[in-house]
């Protein structure tokens, strides 16, 4: 999936993937994707609701060798 | 203001001492409506920590500026950012040390008795997940049932007190928690008793724990005398020590009673279940006092924070044993019932042996309230 902006998040523990996903989420447009790379396992869930709440839309997601990653387009 | 850390004992504590506290847990809403620190006199806000990165201004009139204030989140990291927030616009905040994760470990030594001849009983409240294991001690030498994965506690408790553990027990097959029995057995060159018909599918040695089974522990014949008492499994096996405990394993707690369905044999066991209450334990002293291997609720906690009743209180109060129709108690074990324990299925095969999952993965799978009982 193409993505305008990856993140990478592997190996911070939260809040910290989220206060990055945050603040990367900041300098996109509008329906513009960005894609976010974890290891921590609380941030598939949390990614999952901050994303609901802040009115993004999390696209797709998948585990890859222990990392998670999220396609997340900005609302 | 200053913020500092409180630890699960401190926690603990509170809820034995019927305290205040207001609690204002960071997770997301799903985490905290399915599992959370419970208290008599807690107050509680939730509101995920991702909602307030830009500032706590929208929470700040919803927080008690006279009570005790904790910040709780699942590992600690995030419930440490908004109690400095707080901190910094003028509370003073405690956040919990290690999170959920430590709340969900923590045990609490608790005396529950005195044995005839010397000797004492001493119940370990997992006071997080509501899971109660116990060490019988009488003469340098420890008995342990329904050990959990947290082996070193029991192992410093016993060398603390001077005491041998020669036995180790699980009253069954358990499905809500990984039982650190056979480690701990291992460890210490123990007897690990399991009952044989839980352990059709283990793969490991382990020795036959049967009804009419006594064991002693230490010289003054302090006797554990085993009492097949099948329903929550089919193994499932009480003990009776001392002719003063009753440990209940998880047939009979106390405002609830054991579920029949977690190894997916709720029509088959149903039976079983009724037959140990309303049959064997009938033939029991009603002076015994019934040791659980688990609280749901906690108002089923004594003031000294212990768990435990008298068998006769628990035949007058306790619903699941007052029910005379066998068609309204077949509905009430069989339908309705709460959800099943997080991982439940692979927490057996743990207990089995046939999975070892590293210790991140176990605490992940232990995550919740332990739900073995009905009312």
């Amino acid at each position: 999936m193409e993505a305008n902006k990856v993140l990478d998040a592997k190996g911070l523990a939260c809040p910290m993937p989220i206060v990055k996903t945050k603040k990367a989420m900041n300098e996109l447009e509008s329906g513009q994707v960005l894609e976010v790379h974890a290891t921590d396992k609380g941030a598939k869930n949390d990614l999952t609701a901050w994303a609901k709440s802040g009115g993004h839309e999390l696209i797709k997601h998948e585990e890859e060798n222990d990392v998670f990653k999220f396609w997340i387009k900005k609302g | 203001m200053a913020f500092k850390a409180m630890t699960s004992k401190e926690v603990t504590k509170k809820v034995f001492n019927k305290e205040n506290l207001f609690v204002l847990d960071v997770r997301n809403e799903s985490d905290f409506q399915d599992w959370k620190i419970e208290g008599r006199n807690f107050r509680y806000l939730n509101i995920p920590y991702f909602e307030l990165l830009d500032g706590i201004e929208e929470i700040m009139d919803k927080i008690p500026a006279d009570q005790e204030i904790l910040v709780v989140c699942a590992k600690e990291g995030s419930s440490v950012m908004v109690a400095e927030m707080l901190s910094d616009a003028g509370l003073d905040v405690s956040y919990l040390q290690g999170g959920m994760k430590a709340w969900s470990e923590h045990l609490e030594p608790v005396k529950v008795g005195d044995l005839k001849d010397g000797g004492e009983v001493y119940q370990f409240v997992r006071i997080g997940k509501g899971c109660l294991s116990y060490m019988v001690i009488s003469n340098g030498e420890a008995a342990i049932i329904d050990a959990t994965r947290m082996t070193d506690l029991y192992l410093e408790f016993a060398e603390g007190i001077g005491a041998t553990i020669t036995h180790v027990f699980d009253t069954h097959l358990h499905a809500d928690h990984i039982s650190g029995g056979r480690a701990i057995a291992e460890q210490t060159n123990a007897t690990y008793w399991l009952p044989p018909k839980d352990a059709t599918e283990v793969t490991f040695d382990y020795e036959p724990l049967e009804g009419g089974i006594d064991v002693t522990i230490g010289e003054t014949k302090i006797n554990i005398h085993s009492l097949y008492s099948p329903g929550h499994t089919i193994g499932s096996t009480s003990f009776v020590v001392d002719e003063k405990f009753l440990l209940s394993g998880d047939i009979l707690f106390i405002d609830s009673i054991g579920r029949p369905d977690l190894a997916g044999k709720a029509e088959d066991w149903v039976g079983d279940l009724r037959e140990s209450l309303y049959t064997r334990y009938r033939e029991l002293s009603e002076e015994l006092v019934v040791l659980p291997a688990h609280f749901m609720i906690i108002d089923e906690l004594n003031d000294d924070g212990s768990v435990a009743e008298k068998l006769g209180t628990l035949f007058e109060k306790n619903h699941g044993l007052n029910i005379e129709d066998e068609n309204e108690f077949r509905k009430l074990v069989t339908e309705n019932l709460p959800p099943q324990p997080n991982a439940y299925q692979e927490i057996r095969e743990t207990n089995m042996g046939k999975i070892n999952p590293d210790t991140e993965k176990q605490r992940e799978m232990e995550i919740g309230p332990n739900r073995c009982a009905v009312r």
